[in-house]
């Protein structure tokens, strides 16, 4: 069964990255960059979850740790110092 | 007494696997969002979900797989700091959209924070009308 799940999860894991990477890629803003950055570590970080489940070790879990308290300097920084470049106005 | 012990350990797989599933498609429902809502605010709503549903679900998963008592502190640690910190970027994301003025408004149903805006830039006005700036301008 955990073969199956394993197989289930990885498929899903790597349709939900190659969406937060396309937006990353066609995003029309900074912050919708930041945002999908900020989803594509929340999937790193289900991925890693997931390989502890499924093969019973625990070497991620301190990895999960400091993703979780040190994951949000990046989007806070990037949010301090953005400033709008468009043209108009209400497009995004 | 091993029948039951066997018949355990099949629910508490059966409800981990359940967990995982459920988990990534949380991660799968962020991405759909953040390529098919039309601006940032939406985005950021949908963007929450594996953030912090998906790691608990993820967490708990681990934790009935391991089948030991001293992991779940960790674990619990881990979540208690992501529920700490994607709070102060998802503010410092959403103000700085706001300001910079990332998002639709004909898509708002109420906007709390215009009234706000517009008090404290009244307040800002009002001694620079009073030739607050006086003494550097001479």
């Amino acid at each position: 069964m955990m073969e199956l799940v394993l197989t289930v999860t990885a498929v899903v894991l790597s349709l939900a990255a190659a969406g937060a990477i396309v937006r990353i890629a066609r995003g029309p803003s900074l912050l919708d960059r930041v945002l999908a950055a900020d989803v594509l570590l929340a999937i790193l970080g289900a991925a890693l979850c997931i390989d502890m489940a499924v093969n019973r070790h625990l070497n991620n879990l301190m990895l999960l740790v400091a993703v979780s308290i040190i994951g949000f300097i990046g989007s806070v920084t990037v949010a301090r110092f953005v400033a709008d470049r468009r043209e108009h106005l209400n497009e995004s | 007494m091993n029948p039951d012990a066997n018949v355990v350990d099949t629910v508490i797989d059966a409800v981990s696997a359940v967990f995982m599933i459920v988990g990534a498609v949380m991660s799968l429902a962020a991405a759909i969002g953040l390529l098919r809502f039309p601006d940032l605010m939406s985005r950021m709503h949908a963007a929450t979900k594996p953030q912090v549903l998906g790691l608990f679900l993820l967490l708990a998963a681990v934790g009935l797989q391991l089948r030991t008592w001293w992991v779940w502190p960790v674990l619990l640690l881990a979540w208690i700091f992501q529920l700490l910190t994607v709070p102060v970027s998802a503010h410092m994301v959403g103000r700085a959209g706001y300001r910079t003025k990332h998002l639709h408004r004909e898509l708002l149903s109420t906007d709390e924070l215009e009234a706000v805006v517009l008090k404290a830039a009244e307040a800002a006005k009002a001694p620079a009308s009073d030739g607050g700036r006086s003494p550097a301008a001479e």
